[in-house]
């Protein structure tokens, strides 16, 4: 039972230019394979032009009981958004 | 038999026969991840199986398609290599057939890349990006059995041991071969060797198993004199809906 | 469907905590696995999500029986991938069960020694070609009824594995209605078959539903958690509603002769499976259990030298890469 092959989490850029997106999970023993595995079982319909993959034992995770620290103070800084600021009609696209 | 019917037939007979090995896996295999690159595996060769038969089906010019070559010739009219219809056995021996397969496989479509016959070169170029996959991956589980456990090493040298006999056919030009070769068609088939060789030689060492120095060789299917029994019984099973049911559209 | 009479697990923490976490469900949050969960939502969902995840691996034996028999190169090819994509989805939907704290071997080892089930439907035999087309149009049309929904389940890998694996399924009916179409339209032989597989093939479809469970409390509970979004009678009569029509195109007979569109509702009345064979059938007496667990309980144990080796390799590798630095 100890001898399953460890998890691992995949991400795959996508055609685009985009980042690395998470895609989910495989098992593979080393990390040559789980790249190998990775393009076989989430490629298979042309997602992707690129892989990462990480033992899923090594993600650090935030907490779910620090959300409101963490999260919680940026929802003041509305400043941040273009939104919040009024620009004349008249000035044009900015 | 004009020749480069002939020749194309070898070609999709090999995807066509090993496909079918492979795809017997699907839903058996040892571990869900192998299952799938099985299956991706089993896909490409079915898809280059309908470039070669279907361009043999139209050099031949009596209106056949792919799906009536594959599914509508007996097993002497079959021109594959004996050692793709060899029965999968243990996961081992499959993946040891399909190292060996894909290491020709990849040098063959590689010289092919350059046949002054266009439409063969484009099927190799498509072909060449998928087997290269195939190889690489055969050639790592290999290397990962052999070195494994003793019982995983024990099993890859049997299946090295016993389907070795089967390496050289697909090094023996005969006629055909040549002939394909003079018009610039088809690479020389013994010139492939030594390239192989070096390949192989390096895997096996990696993967820890010795690789017997008899160049014996079973020959019989490139050309259909001598196919194994295994074949008979496969094309009973893959053919049995497009003969019981000569009339019907699938 | 693949999850089917899932019992809720009973749960014992206190009232508070557990409102908090109804709240969160009630405003459609989701919940992820690092986040405080009631031990009976976990337990429930992991048999749900491991019963789902077995009757994918298991589901590709019925068709996988037909692969090295398909009648052209195009047609062996598009089953490969189908039944590939089940392969697919088990991986899936283990890995989503995994992050509730058990492993995919666990899962297996329950599998394989009983302890878990996987759907009724899997159990029956796929004689023709045409019970090809049936499973594809039938069964995955009735599991497409209990999936979309399930996409918007309240445990989020439960939810992104449900979303993946729809995006994917969308092409698996389709094939299978391909299929009948050509059988239906074909010669003589090829209708009969049609006809044959729509007539085994219905009523196990109806069962793959479940029994009633409108009176279920475990169905008030999976629901309340949303880990069941319909009940089982609703999507029933939805997949019989949709498919009717479906086999009048096809020129086919449904095998019952209750069967009628109901004025009043607007929806088609039908008789009921035998529920006896049903629970015969989970109670592992149906025509194709004991070959479907053999046939499993052989890829595993024939591979554990394969994920052995494997491992041994990559450990090995391992060190000697740590020896070198």
């Amino acid at each position: 039972m100890s001898n399953e092959w460890p998890l691992w989490e995949v991400f795959i850029r996508g055609q685009h230019g985009m980042s690395h997106r998470h895609v989910g999970s495989l098992h593979a023993p080393d990390a040559e394979m789980a790249i190998k595995n990775a393009r076989d079982v989430y490629t298979r319909r042309n997602e992707g032009v690129s892989i990462w993959v990480v033992p899923a034992a090594q993600i650090a995770a935030s907490s779910p009981s620090d959300k409101g620290p963490l999260f919680d103070p940026s929802r003041s800084k509305v400043y941040r958004h273009p939104t919040f600021f009024d620009i004349p009609d008249d000035v044009g696209a900015m | 038999m004009p020749d480069l019917f002939e020749w194309l037939c070898r070609m999709g007979d090999n995807t066509l026969v090993l496909g079918h090995r492979v795809s017997e896996w699907c839903g058996h295999a040892p571990v869900l991840e192998e299952d799938i690159a099985l299956a991706n595996t089993a896909l490409d060769l079915i898809g280059q199986t309908q470039m070669w038969l279907g361009l043999a089906a139209e050099v031949q010019g009596e209106g056949r398609s792919a799906d009536d070559l594959a599914f509508r010739r007996d097993a002497w009219d079959f021109r594959n290599c004996l050692l793709v219809e060899l029965p999968n056995r243990d996961f081992g021996h499959t993946l040891m057939r399909q190292f060996l397969f894909d290491s020709w496989h990849k040098l063959m479509l590689t010289g092919l890349c350059e046949s002054q016959d266009d439409r063969i070169a484009a099927i190799a170029m498509k072909s060449l990006k998928e087997v290269s996959y195939h190889q690489e991956r055969s050639a790592d589980t290999v290397i990962g059995l052999g070195d494994g456990t003793a019982e995983s090493h024990d099993r890859m040298q049997a299946a090295l041991d016993r389907l070795w006999p089967y390496m050289g056919e697909l090094f023996q030009p005969d006629a055909v071969d040549d002939r394909m070769t003079r018009q610039g068609i088809a690479p020389d088939l013994a010139a492939l060797r030594s390239g192989f060789d070096a390949i192989i030689a390096d895997t096996i060492q990696e993967a820890t198993l010795v690789l017997t120095d008899s160049r014996f060789a079973h020959r019989g299917g490139r050309d259909g004199s001598r196919h194994t029994e295994h074949l008979g019984h496969m094309l009973a099973v893959m053919q049995v809906l497009p003969r019981s049911y000569p009339d019907a559209r699938w | 469907m693949y999850a089917q009479m899932i019992q809720s697990e009973a749960t014992t923490e206190d009232a508070e905590q557990l409102a908090a976490f109804q709240a969160r469900i009630d405003a459609g949050e989701r919940i992820e696995p690092k986040d405080w969960m009631p031990e009976g939502y976990r337990k429930t969902l992991i048999r749900q999500i491991g019963q789902h995840a077995h009757s994918e691996i298991v589901g590709q034996l019925p068709e996988g029986n037909w692969i090295t028999r398909a009648p052209t190169l195009e047609r062996k090819a598009i089953l490969l991938a189908k039944v590939q994509d089940e392969a697919g989805h088990g991986l899936y939907l283990y890995c989503a069960a995994e992050t509730l704290g058990i492993s995919r071997d666990d899962l297996t080892e329950q599998l394989l020694s009983g302890r878990m089930k996987y759907s009724s439907i899997f159990n029956y035999p796929t004689l023709t070609w045409a019970d090809v087309g049936a499973v594809g149009w039938l069964v995955d049309g009735a599991a497409i009824m209990n999936q979309v929904p399930l996409q918007r389940t309240s445990y989020g890998p439960y939810s992104r594995a449900m979303i993946r694996i729809c995006k994917e399924e969308s092409f698996h009916q389709r094939q299978g209605f391909d299929i009948m179409m050509k059988m239906a339209q074909g010669t003589e032989a090829q209708k009969r078959m049609a006809q044959d597989a729509l007539n085994r093939f219905w009523y196990p479809s109806l069962m793959m539903f479940g029994p009633s469970d409108a009176e279920s409390i475990h169905s008030t509970q999976n629901m309340a958690w949303r880990i069941k979004i319909n009940s089982n009678d609703e999507l029933r009569q939805k997949f019989v509603d949709q498919t009717v029509p479906q086999a009048e195109f096809l020129g086919l007979t449904i095998p019952d002769p209750n069967l009628r569109l109901n004025p009043e509702t607007g929806h088609y009345d039908f008789s009921e499976p035998d529920w006896g064979e049903f629970f015969d059938v989970l109670r592992g007496n149906g025509p194709c259990n004991a070959d479907r667990m053999e046939a499993r309980q052989t890829a595993w144990s024939e591979g554990q030298w394969v994920r052995d080796g494997l491992m041994a390799h990559a450990a090995k590798k391992r060190a000697r890469r740590v020896a070198a630095e």
